[in-house]
This record gives C-alpha cells, structure tokens and sequence, in this order.
C-alpha cells in the first residue's frame, strides 16, 4: 500500500468544496429555472410555429451578445428570457473560477493564484464577443 | 413539424440520452448531436451549440455533488484546465472554419473512440508508485474516500497529460461534447490518477471548457434558444436521474448496448459527412 510518510496527504480546503458545490447547484438550479420558464412562456406564444433549423442560412440566432439578450428579457421576449438562462448558466463555472481564485489566495497558494488567473483570462478570451 | 412537437421530441430524446450518458458514463452529447442531425435534419453547427449547453448543465449539476463528497482534486482540475481551456478556444475557431461534412466524419471517429472506451471494464486503480517532479512541485497529489478513510495517491505523467487535455479541450471547443473518454485516458492512465478521482475531476472540468467556447457559439449565433431550451432541460433531468439509478444498477449490459448504438450513429455521422449530407 502507498506509504504515508513518503507522501503525506495535502490538507483538503473542506469550506472551499462545500462553497463551490452550493454554487454549482444553486447556478444550475437558477438557470434552469429561467430556461423553463422562458420555454413555456416560448412555447405557449409559439408552439404552433413552423421552424426550419436545417442551415445556417439566416445566420443564426440574432440573441448573440448579452446587451441584447438582456435588453430583450427586460421586454419579455420569451427566447431572449431562455438565452438568459444560458447566459447564468454559462456564468456558473466561470463563477466557480473566480471563487476557487479567492480560496487559493486565502490559503497563500500563488502559484495556484497564478494558474487560476490563466484560466481567468482564457474565459474572459472566449467570452469577450459577448460585449456587444 | 410545429415548434411544440419538434421541442417535445427533442426533451424525449434528450431525456433518454442523458439518462443512458449517466448511466454509462458517456455523456449525454455522444447521442444528442447525431439525434438532432440525423433523425431532425438539424445543421450540425446548431446540434453542436445545444449539445454544448447541456454540456454545462449536466457537468456542474453532477459536480456540486462530487466535489462535496470529496472525490474531487480540485488543483488537479484548475492545472488541467489551464490546457483544456485553451484547447476550446482553439476548437471553437475551427468549428467556424471547417465544413459541416469535415466536422461530423470528425465527431463520428471521435464517437467510435469513446465507444470503445466505454467497454474498457477494468480500471488499474493502484495508482502511480513515485509522484514526477512535475506533480509535486504542482502539489497535485491527495487523498480520497475509500472503505471510511482517506487514501493517499501520488500523479505522474503530468507533462504528457496536460498535452493530451489541449487536444481534449480542442475536442469539447469543436464539437460540442464533454470529451470524456479523452480526459479519461490522460487522467486514468497516463496520470496514473485513481479511477473515481479521475472521472469526478474530469467532470468538474467539463463545465469550465465547454463555457470557454459557449462564449463563442453563442457569439456567432449557432447557440438557438428554442433548440437549446429542451435539450439543456431534457439532459440536465435525464442525467439526474441517472446519476441515482448508478447506484443500484448493474451497468455492463446497457454499457455495452450503448456504445453499440453509438457505434451504429458514428458510422453513419460518418457516411454523411463524407457523401455531403451533412
């Protein structure tokens, strides 16, 4: 078996796990909350709809930056209300990123500090087309 | 067909599929983006977008969960992560280069691969005798549950397994999936790192990835919401149901089912890439 002296187990930062699982559930539990309800409220105002998802041909969904995803939940366009939703849920493991930063720091691991901002920044890469 | 049937049937499939991705510990998006190509002529750009939403949702569902329990390295996820980030940046650029064809005869061998991984039974969970410089300079090894106590485990492997979770995060980026069976390799067998751990990091990982090039998707108009609405709902329900089952259910049977009808969908992902259908 793995001898204990050679490799001493690493304390775990158990209020960090506990901190990070509740913002998981709690951020899926949200968006999935807003999705359904914007899918109902989608399905009821267009369920009779006839839709053609077979190409890109119209250049996709035009609900691609959160100005305007947001600008039309506040109008309560229901597909605008689901993209929301997506948009929390997105936001859920970036939100565990920018948590585990703080629990590094407050045990003083930089180099994990560092990692955790490498992270950061390649996130904030691929979401930056969202501005506008 | 109506927007309401169209939607019905999509959290029908979506529900199964997450159900039997739990189950099998292939994930949901091996089925749903043939399902939404295949059987609802859906472009394939579309399928991966949705595919990718409930990606995350069934990723950080599941690891609230592990990660409480203590499975979770939660370094060993933030250094990977590094890698499988980029790599989704990466993969989600090409997504927007490479023809709909190319994509799917990708997505199809890469389905084949997990298929065949899925009926990989026996893992080695011995561990790695001697941690590489690498894993403890990085402070990756830990402890977890096992019979009441806390098992110690040493990581090797670490540079090749870093290189091999970029190519898993180009994957996730490119096609919509969580690339699992990627990850598990890197983690399971080249990182030596114990069985439970690895699939419980891996997971915890998937969601950061796949929001690494939602980003994009969403940018580039290929997330729909009236698509993505009941495929998130319908894995998302469909996983956490599985995901209880898991306990008591005897998984090799329906193991074996599904990488078969994987198999069957990679094939044919694959004949329609190459003959344009897609």
């Amino acid at each position: 078996m793995t001898d204990e002296q050679h490799t001493p187990p690493p304390d775990r930062d158990e209020a960090l796990e506990a901190v990070l699982g509740n913002l998981l559930r709690i951020g899926v539990i949200v968006a999935a909350v807003v999705v359904g309800a914007g899918g109902v409220y989608l399905l009821i105002i267009r369920g009779g709809w006839i839709p053609d998802f077979r190409s890109f041909q119209d250049g996709g969904s035009p609900l691609r930056s959160i100005p305007l995803i947001l600008r039309g939940a506040f109008e309560f366009r229901a597909d605008a209300i689901v993209q929301t939703g997506l948009l929390l849920l997105i936001a859920t493991p970036v939100l565990r990123v920018v948590f585990s930063l703080f629990g590094f720091a407050r045990q003083r691991d930089w180099l994990y500090v560092a990692l955790t901002l490498i992270v950061l920044c390649v996130l904030a890469v691929g979401l930056s087309g969202l501005q506008t | 067909m109506s927007y309401i049937v169209l939607s019905s049937l999509l959290f029908a499939g979506s529900l199964l599929a997450g159900l039997l991705g739990a189950l099998t510990g292939l994930g949901g998006g091996v089925v749903i983006i043939p399902l939404m190509t295949l059987a609802f002529g859906i472009d394939i750009r579309y399928a991966i977008g949705a595919s990718l939403i409930s990606v995350i949702a069934t990723s950080s569902g599941a690891a609230a969960a592990y990660v409480r329990e203590g499975y979770t390295n939660i370094r060993i996820g933030m250094f990977l992560e590094v890698a499988t980030t980029a790599g989704a940046l990466g993969g989600a650029a090409l997504a927007g280069v490479l023809s709909t064809g190319v994509i799917a005869v990708v997505f199809g061998f890469v389905l084949v691969s997990s298929a065949l991984q899925s009926l990989r039974a026996s893992h080695d969970d011995s561990g790695a005798l001697q941690p590489d410089g690498a894993a403890l300079r990085l402070g990756l090894n830990g402890t977890y549950p096992l019979d009441g106590r806390r098992q110690p485990y040493n990581v090797t492997g670490v540079a090749p397994g870093f290189g091999l979770m970029i190519i898993a995060g180009g994957l996730s980026g490119l096609l919509g999936i969580g690339s699992g069976a990627v990850k598990v390799i890197a983690m399971d067998r080249i990182m030596r790192i114990p069985f439970k751990v690895s699939t419980t990091t891996s997971n915890f990982m998937i969601g950061v990835t796949a929001a690494a090039s939602a980003g994009i998707y969403i940018a580039r108009g290929y997330i729909v919401p009236e698509l993505a609405m009941p495929v998130m709902l319908g894995v998302l329900a469909g996983s956490l149901f599985g995901s209880r089952l898991l306990v008591a259910a005897r998984t090799t049977f329906l193991r074996r089912l599904f990488a078969l009808v994987v198999f069957v969908l990679a094939v044919e992902m694959i004949f329609n890439g190459i003959t344009g259908r897609i």
